[in-house]
């Protein structure tokens, strides 16, 4: 489709602060009202936004040299375990990342009180951490054990580098079982007793452009309360999920990477998170923007809940184990409203994700671009979208001794 | 008539003190535990509804004083750290009661603490720790 608008005749609205921008929550009145033509020769941008637990989370950290050097080997961030197995003073510190001490499921279900997710909010926050590091000394870092603290402000560069983020869609889950069940979903009562999601549907970045016509590697983003980018394509980037009529996924697709300067970002959007019998997370607050280049792209963002569907998936027997298919497919709008029906009954609903959050992100986003501290970016190279041919692989489990070596 | 309902806290030496028997023979009111625990340092607590008189009720609660109970309204036992709160609704399933809901169309938490019985479900129900109790009780790790 022939674009209408260029990404740079866009910034130059934006530097004048005449862009008109909506969320997308907001676009659907106004295409509602105006019709998709009218609105895609009047909007110019749509933001999107999401508030969710993001398990493939976490933060590259260079905390610099101590005198003597030291070339870290096992290192602990208020007692949670970072990976050192990079350069000597570079870390990475993941959302899950769980103290040795913490009992985790040998007190079923575990608390999983404080995690990597925590240390990160309490980094962004300010706080001093304490860093406990052994070393085994080498001629030119000798020094072998140090015990001290440091703030965000004091160490060289703190990377947040999110493997996974912004899943496009993802599952309702229940539980089938008799009994009451501790997952990544949350606490699902036996029997079906609530049907918990984790999306913020129709405010959601890739619902809005469900064939990353727009974003790409390199688009500017909101990240975790400051700006960041999509570094390349998340993992288990599924873009041939099977797709329902305006094009969006009715499964878990496509997902996103994500890179942005910590120093810059705000506690408020990450959020260290302790799932009761699963382990400790991080919440994550992204937005994206996205340009309305043409109507097609505008018609994208015009998606509502009553149009966006999601599995319902049995998280007792169906998703640990493989067996079985959804129970049924429903809508966003039926999820937001506190219960769906699946096998004739009505089960109460709850989400993960928090819309309220999204809708604050969107309309933040929104109010840079209006203010003309947020410009666009066009992508560098494009995402593998519905066309690539990507297929989500299973792990081989075969016998190692007849490896091939 | 009076009803109410109230949290009593127990020292460790009044604790196997038959304070419910009393309160019924004594002071002719009509209890409905809701809830009762001793921690291991001895120290009960009991969650109940009273209802009666209010002269008997008054007398009661003298009675319960001068004993060495601490006695507080059963709202003050759940606290929700707002500032904690990311609005995200998982408590809403878990909560029997409702005291937690979730408002629509604005998709935010709210707490009740009036039709809280404090089961304390929700204190580890929310990922985000945001649900607090102020003291130690039985169930606590």
């Amino acid at each position: 489709m022939k674009n209408t608008r260029s990404i740079e005749e866009i910034n130059e609205k934006i530097k004048t602060g005449k862009a008109v921008v909506f969320t997308a929550e907001e676009i659907i009145n106004v295409v509602e009202e105006k019709g998709i033509k009218n609105a895609a020769a009047s909007v110019d941008v749509v933001t999107t936004g999401t508030f969710g637990p993001m398990c493939s989370s976490g933060v590259f950290l260079n905390v610099g040299h101590p005198t003597p050097r030291i070339k870290l080997n096992e290192i602990y961030l208020n007692s949670v375990p970072a990976y050192a197995g990079i350069a000597a003073v570079d870390l990475y510190l993941g959302a899950t990342a769980l103290p040795p001490s913490d009992p985790a499921n040998r007190n079923y279900p575990g608390d999983f009180i404080y995690g990597g997710g925590h240390v990160i909010e309490e980094l962004v926050a300010g706080k001093e951490i304490r860093m406990e590091a052994t070393a085994y000394g080498t001629d030119c870092y000798p020094l072998k054990k140090i015990d001290t603290s440091f703030r965000l402000s004091e160490i060289n560069e703190a990377t947040l580098y999110n493997p996974r983020n912004a899943y496009q869609n993802y599952n309702v889950a229940v539980n089938l079982g008799s009994k009451t069940i501790y997952t990544y979903m949350g606490v699902l009562k036996m029997n079906m007793g609530n049907a918990n999601y984790s999306s913020a549907g129709q405010l959601s970045p890739l619902f809005n452009d469900p064939l990353l016509k727009t974003i790409g590697i390199g688009t500017r983003i909101f990240l975790g309360g400051g700006i960041g980018y999509v570094a390349w394509h998340g993992t288990q980037h599924n873009p041939g999920a099977k797709r329902v009529e305006n094009d969006t996924p009715s499964y878990p697709g496509a997902t996103l990477a994500l890179v942005g300067d910590l120093k810059q970002m705000e506690p408020r959007w990450l959020r260290g998170l302790s799932f009761l019998g699963y382990g400790a997370t991080m919440q994550v607050g992204m937005g994206v923007p996205i340009p309305v280049l043409n109507e097609e792209i505008m018609h994208y963002c015009a998606v509502r809940d009553e149009d966006l569907k999601a599995p319902v998936v049995d998280y007792y027997r169906g998703y640990p184990y493989k067996e079985g298919s959804e129970l049924a497919l429903v809508s966003y709008a039926k999820l937001k409203s506190g219960s769906i029906n699946i096998r004739g009954r009505e089960v109460p609903t709850a989400s993960l994700s928090s819309y309220a959050g999204a809708r604050e992100i969107a309309t933040t986003l929104k109010e840079w671009i209006q203010g003309g501290r947020f410009t666009l970016t066009a992508p560098s190279a494009p995402l593998p979208s519905a066309d690539s041919g990507i297929k989500m692989n299973a792990l081989p489990q075969r016998d190692p001794d007849n490896r091939e070596v | 008539m009076i009803k109410q309902k109230i949290v009593l806290r127990y020292p460790p030496h009044v604790v196997e003190q038959p304070t419910i028997y009393h309160l019924i023979k004594d002071f002719d009111l009509m209890v409905n535990i809701l809830r009762a625990d001793i921690n291991p340092k001895k120290e009960g607590r009991l969650m109940m509804e009273l209802s009666g008189s209010e002269k008997n009720y008054q007398r009661a609660l003298e009675w319960l004083q001068e004993l060495g109970l601490q006695i507080m309204g059963l709202e003050q036992q759940i606290i929700w750290r707002e500032d904690r709160c990311t609005h995200c609704g998982a408590c809403t399933v878990i909560c029997p009661t409702e005291a937690l809901a979730f408002n629509r169309p604005e998709m935010t938490v709210s707490f009740d603490e009036y039709k809280c019985v404090v089961c304390e479900l929700c204190l580890k129900a929310c990922p985000a720790r945001a649900m607090e109790t102020l003291v130690e009780n039985a169930n606590a790790k």
